[in-house]
């Protein structure tokens, strides 16, 4: 503990707070190979930082990377390049043992409620496993677990019943409890309530939200669904095949974006009331986006150039720096 | 055939596999092992054939142990008198050659031959499920260990055997241990893929995360998933083994002489096949009926555990239903048509128009899953069925197809579609009209498509088939029938293959596939659902535009309010099983008359932007109730925030006053007056406190 506050004080004495999660420049490639090395990177270059009790949502359309992001951050993808630190820890490369020795601070809940338990554990096994794991006796990790349950608003009573006893709702609810057990400082929620209909979303969100009130939590919250992310995250980062479009705080983003794939997105993105639903239709088809193509993006230039309306010769040439624009950081030659 | 059969609906699946236990009402069962042991032990007692094998197993067994105490003669006692003889009061099952007493040796022989093919279920099934975990933990390793089992099974494993005998001599516990690992390959194919699929869960990520070691996730999550497989294998191999072993001692290579094993048993008599013939058959018929009884157990555990739709009638008594539907459906006519000649002055819809009345579906014979539905969908206009998963929005709609899953079917109502009821049309009315008049979209657009044919051949299948038009003609339309869907190098994705489109593409694909028999009507069951929002927005513009070009209706399942905003004109939203509120799409979002509507919309975040967003969002307590716990009165009465003595009576759906909206709620004029909220429920208590004070300060 000491040295890494020494390191800490060497490398960024100017920096009052530590991030809780740093992500700097991170590659990550699917396959082996040299076949693997030519086709794009699934995630490209991401670099994005998230403070003590910040929340950052991860939003992008499927396949651009942003699942990967949060697996690799959790170990569960090896990376190609870039740097993650957690807590200062660069955990880029970090196997079980070192994993183990993160003390369950770094925790994750899934998407699917339905594969995230195993079927053959009861909840109790499920919940105390991470305790377990660091040694805590099973009495122990069982009255914890059925606290922790409580807390989700679940009965005690659940921690001897099995997953298949539960709805969908119930079982995300249980992740949750599985992820906050240890209490960590970062939990990653890839997509955590995607599969739940409208008011289960709501009562997890609405979970998650007081827990991180509670404790203080980080969350890096994955999701395709803009407007879910920006009732739970402060900052938000837009991806595209791989590569950060924009980035900045979450009202920002979403009122007024800057980059014409967060416009079209945030355009696309239907609201429950028809009259202005109406006018958004009309404003997304004035943007002109086109279709993604099934060709590939060229690699050199801007992966959105071939779907923008404004791209130029200069878009499919060069790639563009994120640099300042208004709130937010933002990817294109002509924000 | 029709080109775009839907999956059998989620809806109805989740609703019963869910089984949503409330919390409470579900007692721990302290006693409970494991899942696991308890399924496959009621699997076994549930086949007649798999207790008959393990009673003739367990029997053998018991019998072979307990032999030195019950048997009439010892294995090597010889009877000169009675050579090869038949069976007698003396000798049960007969003798052989030297007169001994084929029943003794039979059951003393039993222990042996069963305990040394368990050597090679042990070797073979350990060693093929320990490779395929290893295996499947890492790439690499799955490589080393897969090309090493391809070698293996391309050895002859008889050529193998014989050698190890030859070099050792009949040792039998050794000879099946080798055949064990020779066997042990083809057990590891088998187990690798479920191994690697069990490694896909989200739950050993979770454990990866924890930092569980590969060892620690092998043997407490992927090992009991295995476990169905391993046994039915373990059973089959042990078949396998006693075979074998009995055919080495055959051809010479059983155990050494005086010792009884079946195989040398058999090899005996087959040298006294023509002047004692029955010496063959009591160890014949015993090893017989020994590996019968393995593969039955083996059979037993291996069938699929049909839990789900053990309460759904057989395929009979759904055959059977047909006629009475056509009864129950007139007199349903008869009831509804009373009621709706009074309520209703239209005469019969009009072509292209789809009338619901009354409409009820249900499991045959048992729970109701949708009750009382009535819509209209006028020609060229777009409804939004609206609702949760459980709510019977899938069922209704597939009902329109005649599309219901096995065992559920209309239970009453009508389905008028140009005057005639599909309600009660037979499935070979179903199929002139379904693809034609009716085409179905659904949420996974792969699903619809063969991945062993390219777009082109089955879209030009599907066109000559509904159009009786040539091939070269059904090409150029497919051509077109791709343009219209938006595709702008439609040349080119005839002559893919399904799985190398995208999911955005595969959905245009499907549509253009239903638009193939030029329908008047299409059901969207969650067509966008899958797809990213930028793609929703154009596939919604499409269906837009083709309503718009063809005048074709659309019935549209969606759980997403957006989406019924976007494309819907009319809208009826659903909830347990019911129509609770329809109307005009901008009345019904702008101004919700029922509680469940008004709570949607108050639960979705995307009613808000970030300016305006909550800091919790409303919820609605608890969940839908299951068929079989629906009340009779007011079914969303429990989770209803503004619930009151009234609502225990049954709820009739009325007029709310506005331009042909009905609305179920008794309190529906009384909270419109009020101009009541949703509020957010389970508030923690600080968070109330914090409030309190505020408005004390």
């Amino acid at each position: 503990m000491s040295i890494e506050t020494a390191e800490r004080q060497d490398t960024a004495p100017a920096a009052p707070e530590q991030p809780m999660l740093e992500v700097k420049d991170l590659v990550v490639r699917y396959g082996r190979g040299r076949k693997a090395a030519a086709a794009p990177a699934a995630v490209d270059g991401v670099s994005f930082s998230i403070r003590p009790g910040e929340t950052v949502g991860l939003v992008g359309e499927s396949g651009s990377g942003k699942s990967t992001i949060g697996k690799a951050i959790l170990g569960l993808q090896t990376s190609a390049g870039g740097i993650i630190r957690f807590q200062g820890k660069d955990i880029t490369h970090a196997g079980a043992a070192e994993r183990r020795a993160l003390g369950g601070e770094l925790r994750a809940v899934f998407q699917d409620p339905n594969s995230s338990l195993n079927p053959r554990q009861s909840i109790g096994a499920s919940l105390a496993e991470p305790l377990r794991l660091r040694g805590v006796t099973a009495a122990v990790a069982r009255q914890k677990a059925e606290a922790m349950l409580e807390r989700v608003g679940l009965p005690r009573e659940a921690v001897d019943r099995y997953p298949s006893q539960f709805s969908g709702g119930q079982r995300q609810r249980i992740a949750v409890a599985r992820a906050l057990i240890c209490e960590p400082k970062l939990v990653v929620c890839d997509e955590a309530v995607s599969a739940l209909d409208l008011s289960t979303q709501a009562q997890v969100l609405n979970l998650l939200a007081d827990l991180r009130d509670e404790h203080g939590l980080s969350y890096l919250f994955i999701a395709h669904d803009i407007s879910v992310v920006q009732f739970l995250a402060q900052r938000v980062v837009v991806l595209y095949r791989g590569q950060v479009m924009e980035s900045g705080p979450a009202a920002a983003v979403t009122e007024s974006p800057v980059h014409p794939f967060t416009q079209a997105l945030v355009a696309a993105s239907p609201v429950p009331r028809a009259a202005e639903q109406a006018e958004r239709r009309m404003l997304r088809e004035s943007l002109g986006v086109r279709t993604a193509a099934a060709v590939t993006a060229s690699q050199a230039g801007c992966p959105f150039s071939q779907r923008c309306p404004l791209a130029t010769e200069l878009c499919t040439a060069e790639r563009p720096a994120l640099r300042r624009v208004g709130a937010a950081d933002v990817a294109c030659h002509y924000a | 055939m029709i080109p775009n059969v839907a999956p059998a609906p989620a809806d109805s699946a989740q609703a019963t596999a869910a089984a949503a236990v409330q919390p409470n009402s579900v007692q721990p069962k302290p006693g409970q092992r494991t899942a696991f042991s308890k399924v496959s032990a009621s699997r076994l007692v549930g086949s007649p054939g798999g207790v008959a094998g393990i009673v003739w197993l367990g029997a053998l067994v018991i019998a072979s142990l307990t032999a030195p105490w019950w048997l009439p003669y010892k294995t090597e006692d010889q009877d000169f008198t009675a050579v090869l003889s038949g069976p007698t009061a003396a000798h049960w099952l007969g003798t052989d050659e030297l007169g001994r007493d084929l029943l003794s040796r039979i059951f003393a022989a039993a222990a042996g031959t069963l305990g040394t093919s368990l050597i090679t279920v042990i070797v073979g099934v350990g060693l093929g499920t320990a490779l395929a975990m290893v295996a499947a933990g890492g790439d690499r390793t799955e490589g080393v260990i897969s090309r090493v089992t391809e070698v293996m099974m391309s050895l002859p494993g008889t050529v193998i055997i014989l050698a190890v005998i030859g070099a050792v001599g009949t040792n039998i516990p050794l000879v099946m241990a080798i055949l064990g690992v020779l066997i042990s390959a083809g057990i590891y194919r088998v187990m690798l893929g479920q191994a690697k699929s069990l490694q896909s869960q989200l739950y050993v990520d979770a454990a990866k995360v924890d930092g569980v070691s590969t060892l620690g996730i092998s043997l407490r999550h992927v090992l009991p998933g295995l476990t169905n497989t391993i046994v039915v294998q373990s059973a089959l191999i042990f078949a396998v083994g006693m075979l074998i072993q009995a055919g080495l001692a055959f051809i010479g290579f059983g155990p050494p002489i005086p010792q009884p094993s079946w195989g040398g048993m058999i090899q005996g008599a087959s040298q006294h096949v023509y002047d004692a013939p029955w010496l063959m058959v009591p160890t014949g018929a015993v090893l017989a009926l020994t590996v019968l009884a393995a593969n039955a157990i083996g059979n037993a555990l291996g069938k699929a555990p049909n839990t789900a739709a053990s309460h759904l009638p057989s395929a009979g008594a759904r055959r059977q239903r047909g006629g009475s539907v056509a009864s129950a459906g007139a007199a349903a006519d008869a009831a509804v048509g009373a009621a709706a000649s009074a309520a209703d002055p239209r005469a019969m819809p009009a072509k292209g128009q789809l009338s619901v009345r009354n409409l009820s579906v249900g499991v045959d014979g048992g729970t109701p899953l949708v009750t009382g539905v009535s819509f209209d969908v006028e020609q060229g206009t777009v409804l939004g069925l609206v609702g949760e998963s459980g709510c019977g929005k899938t069922m209704t709609a597939l009902s329109l197809l005649g599309l219901l899953p096995a065992g559920v079917s209309a239970a009453g109502g009508q389905i008028l579609w140009n005057g005639k009821n599909l309600a009660a049309a037979t499935e070979r009315e179903m199929e002139g009209i379904r693809g034609r008049d009716i085409a179905l979209i659904s949420q996974e657009p792969m699903r619809a498509l063969d991945p062993m044919f390219t777009v082109g051949y089955q879209l030009a299948g599907a066109i000559r088939r509904l159009r009786k038009v040539g091939k070269a003609e059904a090409r150029a339309e497919a051509l077109s029938l791709l343009e219209k869907v938006g595709i702008v190098d439609a040349k080119r994705i005839l002559k893919t293959y399904p799985h190398q489109i995208s999911g955005g593409m595969a959905q245009r694909v499907a549509i253009a596939l239903a638009l193939s028999g030029r329908p008047r009507l299409l059901v969207a069951d969650e067509p966008t659902t899958a797809l990213d929002v930028t793609v929703q927005a154009e596939i919604l513009s499409l269906l837009r535009t083709l309503v718009k070009d063809t005048g074709m209706s659309v019935v549209m399942v969606t759980h997403d309010l957006g989406v019924v905003a976007d494309i819907c004109d009319n809208v009826a939203v659903m909830y347990a099983g019911q129509v609770v509120e329809s109307g005009r799409t901008a009345t019904i979002l702008d101004n919700p008359r029922h509680p469940y509507t008004l709570a949607l919309l108050a639960a979705d975040p995307h009613a808000n932007t970030a300016a305006d967003m909550p800091e919790r969002l409303a919820t609605i307590s608890g969940q839908v109730p299951q068929p079989k716990d629906w009340p009779t009165g007011c079914r969303f009465m429990a989770r209803c925030q503004f619930a009151g003595a009234a609502c225990a009576a049954p709820v009739p759906l009325l007029s709310s006053g506005s331009e042909s909206g009905m609305v179920r709620c008794v309190k529906a004029d009384e909270l419109a007056v009020e101009g009541l909220e949703w509020l957010a429920t389970e508030v923690p208590t600080h968070r109330v406190l914090k409030i309190v004070e505020k408005d004390l300060a």
